[in-house]
């Protein structure tokens, strides 16, 4: 046996209201993976990454990182993920700069927070407060995260939700230094990535099953 | 672990006190409240000083009571909708901290001028001179309570669209000895009564309230936002 995969999840299984939302038997995530998860609307891309950052607790099955359950080595765990979802955690009233600053725990000094802002473009819009930006520039302060943080687990829901061409190809290059840097990314997107090497994870969730048959 | 855990209150108190810096009008509804109310009461019960005086304690009370329960309604709401609070439960701390700092944060901006702007009401219903410090006392340390166990309900009804009402019901019961040795206080003063007796019983309850209500509060955000 070698080292334990960073990420392992085994017969996990969640339900709601007797549907069972998501159902995966084995899924293992090493450093140096980009994991694209696909499926239709409503098929449970977003439950499973938010069982993975322990949002959500699954009603069955085990999900193991560095081979010791999350629920374990909780704050280890959490340390080492970026979790960006559908909701950006962006607060209107705020600047792209005071927002990004917030989110990294004020542990970072204002240079760095500029750099990350100004390489995913918002140079000179950094102190307009956020609710003054448009979509895709609001989307891009939430992904700025990715730039500052130093968590070894990105999950990517639907990251390219109202970004421009130039701002996928930038998230994509992001990604690829991110994992030949050691790291990982589960991203769920309906985009094919223009990336090497990305393993897809297809998922038909089990209520569409039922809705079919 | 330390350092972290009092990085979460200062981060939580300083980043919620300039949110409401910057929506000052959402931030002084609450005051405003309290003052448009109080001087509805001369006009719908008697502008009479003498009747006034009786009951201007416990108006104050009231009213400081329902401009707190309010305001706490938004607590968590405004991060329940941006996803800022999905991140603050997966953030490696412990969760008991920024709740804290975020309840600080609301005293700060609610509690604390209705503290400041109580005597100017204690004029207006003529509370009797002796009241006055007594009222200040008890609505510093009864409105921090007020904010703790309004936390506690925001928490409950954080997933809702219109949890409002249902808050007031859930958390009025919980108000009720805060409310009972805040009035205290000030008729004790009035009356000439050592009044720093429902004080102490007050601060014992906020005591409490610091200790208790960030857990409860911490554990109730994590059973309702699983959905």
């Amino acid at each position: 046996m070698g080292n334990p995969s960073l990420i392992t999840i085994e017969n996990l299984r969640f339900e709601r209201d007797d549907t069972t939302v998501v159902n995966c038997d084995h899924l293992h995530l090493d450093a140096g993976d980009i994991l694209q998860v696909e499926g239709p609307n409503g098929s449970g891309k977003t439950t499973l990454l938010r069982l993975l950052t322990t949002a959500l607790q699954p009603c069955e099955g085990t999900i193991l990182y560095c081979g010791k359950s999350i629920i374990e080595c909780r704050l280890e765990y959490l340390s080492d993920i970026l979790f960006i979802g559908h909701q950006s955690a962006v607060k209107l009233s705020l600047t792209a700069e005071e927002n990004l600053a917030w989110m990294a725990m004020s542990q970072l000094d204002s240079s760095s927070v500029l750099n990350a802002l100004e390489s995913l473009g918002l140079a000179g819009y950094t102190d307009i407060p956020c609710y003054k930006l448009s979509a895709g520039q609001k989307r891009r302060v939430a992904l700025a995260r990715l730039l500052i943080s130093d968590a070894r687990i990105w999950y990517l829901d639907e990251p390219f939700t109202a970004i421009d061409r130039e701002g996928v190809k930038l998230l994509e290059r992001c990604m690829k230094d991110h994992v030949s840097s050691g790291g990982a990314v589960v991203v769920s997107t309906h985009q094919d990535l223009d990336l090497k090497g990305v393993r897809h994870y297809p998922i038909l969730g089990e209520s569409l099953l039922r809705a079919c048959s | 672990m330390r350092s972290h855990a009092s990085n979460g209150f200062c981060a939580y108190l300083r980043r919620d006190l300039r949110l409401s810096h910057r929506r000052l009008g959402e931030a002084a509804s609450p005051l405003i409240f309290f003052i448009m109310v109080s001087t509805l009461v001369p006009l719908g019960i008697t502008p009479d000083p003498a009747s006034l005086a009786l009951v201007a304690s416990g108006i104050i009370w009231v009213f400081a009571l329902l401009a707190t329960m309010l305001s706490a309604n938004d607590l968590f709401t405004g991060d329940y909708q941006d996803g800022s609070l999905e991140q603050l439960l997966i953030s490696p701390q412990v969760l008991v901290m920024p709740v804290l700092g975020k309840v600080t944060a609301h005293w700060l901006v609610t509690g604390l001028p209705l503290t400041i702007v109580s005597p100017l009401l204690g004029l207006m219903l003529s509370l009797p001179e002796a009241g006055y410090f007594p009222m200040m006392a008890s609505l510093a340390l009864g409105t921090a309570c007020l904010s703790l166990l309004g936390a506690v309900g925001a928490a409950l009804t954080v997933s809702l669209q219109k949890g409002g009402m249902l808050l007031a019901l859930v958390v009025m019961p919980l108000y009720m000895p805060v409310i009972i040795f805040g009035g205290a206080t000030v008729q004790y003063g009035i009356d000439g009564l050592a009044w720093t007796g429902p004080l102490a019983i007050l601060g014992a309850m906020l005591a409490a309230a610091i200790a208790l209500c960030p857990l409860a509060i911490a554990g109730v955000l994590r059973l309702t936002s699983i959905n």
